[in-house]
């Protein structure tokens, strides 16, 4: 679904990606794992067009897209939840979806705001409420469920559980859970390996820019070593 | 006053209003969300204004006739702000924004040609709406039926906007846009067609606002610019982006300025008032106040942090002393090698060099862009003019002290602007240049009004023209020399800081405030100083010297060179003052060719002309290495 082949990055004049590759496939959840400042935003940045890939390839859905503008890229079916979530703060709950809105498509899950409800039910209380009124994991919530009105066929979702209350983390958790059963394509970078063991199949770890590791969860589990090397703090 | 007159003042005030606020209401909506400060939207509502009259011609003067030639001419004035946004400022939407004021400018310049050649000079004055020409008796005195008529428009159209902004997924687009608009990108909406949605809408509205003027208003070619300037002033009154805030500004100034006409000229004290030429200065006081107090105006709020990935602006390179001496050298020997026009036209230009440097220095370095840099300009011209016509001191002591007046005006305007960043700063330093001008255009007795200030001639000594060019190469060239020293002292450091990283530099203990202020009494002083030198040069000052033009003339100069190079205004000044001078004297079009030019200038060389040129020779180094 989504293979990312020797992608190199700037901002400005600092290399940040220094050739990264990476796959995922349709009903499979990646972590990106790292550290602070490894590199994992900009992977999905790049990926979605927001920052120039210098050079390699990204190629979603089997069309090459690392030259297209972001809102092309969108439209093929590629989700973006960034990770300082940027909700709309004037707009209200249903705006903020409305927003998002795409026209549905044959190959991917359709979604619709009283299907969003039913997998954030807290939201559905809160329709009319200005993004600005709401709590960090209610925005974490509403800015999941805007980019699903797209009817992405493959999400990048930038370090969703960041700064949330444990019972929240559980919840995004069962929430990326069922994402994965809707056989949607998954990529997911995290800081948090508890948060990556509960819902991820594979696994990257990235650090300065490079993949350093590349596998199962079960295999990272295994190896004590290489948590200790990249993600330990 | 009478209850009755306070009433149909009230009445005037808000008939005035309608138009304001269509017209703010377009240019804040357009602003918001493509962050363009698009100085074109005055010029739309003129083209509404001739547009209109023109279809009525062809219509006739029937209700159907003036109704249908007043919505047709809006929806063709929007039309042609659909093609500015698609053949200009699509182009440059990733440029530096700076760059896109310098595009709208250009765009001012070519509209008012066109209408020049369209329309011609003289003013036109369109026909009374059909079935509308009567007055309605109020309270004993008469109101034109048409003015009841636009009374009603403004807070339909303000509700039609209401709805449409918070009803439609057209308006959550627009306003998720004004916030944030690389993630509505990055959800899949495509920003350029949305840009170009609300280009037209803003300026279906500007020319709307322009159309209902016919009856009440002649169409002329002044409208581009003092429309923008209301525009200016009702949306930062208002709060930018707010509609419901423009309209309440709207209100309020349309009403004040009618209050001014109304109450006449009053005698309090033994002084004699005349509230009715007070107008402009009551509206710009208007918003000085409303700054100060609500610095994001009355519904505004504070600006979203953009997030555009504009990369910081680079080092400034300091020219070599083998450059300034070359040059120096050149333009010492000019006089005795060329004719008496080019030693005058390089008098001129050294003027606007200086000009272009000080409000460089200012909007570079220190970061804070002026609208209204003619203010210092035209204050130490006129400060010269009337210290040696009226005060009757000797021309060297006008010419020195010149520039203090300047200074000393730059001390209080800049103690108001430097509370304030980014647009709102850029329009107040417009509101009081405007206050300004207004001030010396209609204070008759001292300023000359219209006509300004004759035989400010230099001394005998310098009365030659190789003797005054010299004099202006000292003087121009010792404060440009300042200029540039200052930006590499310990003050320069710090402003840059500030401008870099405001929140930094007055953490490691900056006061950046009173760092800035120095900064706007400094350009101020030597503004001034250009401005002096080029009243002495010309014998004669007119309140262009310090009008909205002569400020956009200065931030063409700085934008065309470059703002990100030293010597880039320079060649802005010296390149725009010989190519308007050239072209003047060829054709009565010079503006629209000077509009062309800068229009090519802006899609080949998005960095400025010295910014281009380092580029491609950059590119050439890398190229033969």
């Amino acid at each position: 679904m989504l293979l990312v082949k020797d992608l190199h990055a700037y901002y400005g004049r600092a290399h940040i990606l220094h050739g990264v590759s990476l796959a995922a496939a349709a009903g499979e959840v990646v972590a990106l794992l790292g550290r602070n400042g490894a590199g994992k935003s900009t992977v999905m940045k790049t990926i979605m067009g927001l920052v120039p890939a210098a050079s390699g390839e990204v190629v979603f859905a089997g069309r090459r897209i690392e030259r297209l503008p972001p809102h092309r890229i969108a439209q093929l079916g590629l989700g973006w939840v960034p990770e300082d979530r940027r909700i709309f703060t004037e707009l209200s709950v249903m705006e903020n979806l409305a927003v998002g809105r795409q026209p549905a498509r044959a190959d991917a899950p359709s979604w619709s705001e009283d299907k969003l409800f039913t997998l954030f039910p807290n939201l559905a209380a809160m329709r009319e409420r200005p993004g600005g009124r709401m709590s960090g994991g209610e925005q974490q919530m509403l800015t999941i469920a805007r980019t699903l009105m797209g009817n992405p066929r493959c999400v990048l979702l930038d370090e969703p559980s960041e700064g949330l209350a444990p019972i929240i983390v559980e919840q995004m958790a069962r929430s990326v859970r069922a994402l994965k059963e809707e056989g949607l394509c998954v990529l997911l970078s995290e800081q948090n390996l508890h948060f990556s063991q509960a819902v991820a199949d594979r696994a990257y770890i990235i650090e300065k820019g490079q993949i350093r590791f590349g596998g199962t969860m079960a295999e990272l589990a295994a190896d004590a070593s290489l948590r200790e090397q990249y993600l330990s703090v | 006053m009478t209850f009755a007159s306070i009433i149909i003042q009230l009445l005037n005030g808000l008939a005035a209003a309608a138009s304001l606020f269509l017209v703010s209401a377009g240019l804040s909506l357009i602003f918001g969300v493509t962050r363009i400060v698009n100085f074109a939207h005055g010029s739309l509502y003129m083209l509404g204004l001739y547009g209109a009259y023109s279809l009525i011609q062809l219509f006739g003067r029937t209700p159907l006739g003036f109704w249908g030639a007043v919505v047709l001419a809006a929806f063709v004035v929007g039309l042609v702000g659909v093609a500015i946004e698609l053949l200009v400022l699509r182009r440059i939407y990733k440029a530096p924004e700076l760059f896109q004021l310098l595009a709208t400018f250009a765009v001012v310049l070519v509209i008012k040609d066109v209408a020049l050649f369209v329309w011609g000079a003289e003013d036109l004055v369109g026909p009374r709406a059909p079935g509308l020409s009567m007055a309605v008796e109020i309270m004993g005195r008469r109101i034109p039926a048409y003015d009841l008529l636009l009374i009603a428009i403004g807070p339909v159209v303000l509700a039609a906007l209401w709805l449409l902004l918070t009803c439609s997924r057209w308006g959550a687009l627009v306003r998720a846009a004004t916030q944030d608009r690389e993630m509505v990108g990055a959800l899949g909406v495509d920003q350029a067609k949305l840009f170009t949605s609300v280009f037209f809408v803003g300026s279906v509205l500007a020319g709307l606002g322009g159309a209902l003027q016919i009856p009440r208003e002649p169409a002329n070619l002044e409208l581009d610019l003092s429309v923008i300037a209301d525009a200016f002033v009702v949306t930062v009154v208002g709060g930018l982006g707010s509609i419901g805030g423009a309209f309440l500004a709207a209100i309020l100034i349309g009403v004040a300025k009618a209050f001014c006409i109304g109450i006449g000229t009053v005698h309090w004290f033994g002084v004699e008032i005349a509230f009715s030429k007070l107008t402009l200065v009551v509206e710009f006081l208007i918003m000085a106040i409303v700054l100060v107090v609500r610095p994001y105006g009355l519904l505004g709020k504070p600006p979203a942090v953009q997030r555009l990935a504009a990369d910081p602006a680079p080092p400034l390179e300091v020219p070599s002393w083998t450059f300034a001496l070359v040059w120096l050298a050149a333009l010492v020997v000019v006089p005795l090698l060329a004719d008496r026009y080019v030693t005058i036209l390089l008098t001129d230009i050294f003027c606007f060099a200086l000009f272009a440097v000080s409000l460089h220095f200012i909007m570079g370095p220190a970061g804070m862009v002026s609208f209204g840099h003619a203010a210092y300009f035209g204050l130490g011209a006129y400060a010269a003019g009337l210290l040696l016509k009226r005060a009757g001191l000797p021309m060297e002591a006008a010419l020195l002290l010149a520039p203090l007046v300047a200074g000393a005006f730059a001390v209080v305007y800049g103690w108001f602007c430097v509370r304030l960043s980014g647009v709102y700063l850029a329009m107040l330093t417009l509101a009081f240049a405007q206050i300004s001008w207004s001030i010396v255009f209609q204070w008759d007795s001292v300023t000359g009004g219209s006509n300004g200030v004759f035989g400010v001639w230099p001394a005998p000594w310098l009365a030659g023209k190789t003797a005054y060019y010299y004099l202006a190469l000292a003087l121009c060239g010792a404060a440009i020399a300042l200029l540039w020293r200052v930006l590499f002292s310990p003050f320069g450091y710090a402003l840059r800081a500030g401008r870099d990283s405001p929140l930094r530099a007055e953490a490691i203990g900056i006061d950046l405030r009173t760092f800035q202020w120095k900064a706007f009494i400094l350009v101020g002083t030597l503004a001034g100083l250009a401005g002096a030198v080029y009243a002495f040069s010309k014998g004669s000052i007119s309140p262009s010297t310090i009008s909205i033009a002569q400020s956009t003339d200065g931030l063409i100069m700085v934008l065309l060179g470059g703002v990100e190079t030293l010597t880039g205004p320079l060649a802005g000044a010296a390149i725009f003052t010989w190519l308007r001078d050239e072209v003047a004297r060829r054709t009565e079009f010079w503006r629209a060719v000077m509009g062309l030019t800068i229009l090519a200038i802006v899609l080949l060389f998005p960095q400025g002309l010295v910014g281009g040129l380092k580029a491609l020779v950059g590119r050439w180094r890398e190229a033969r290495s």
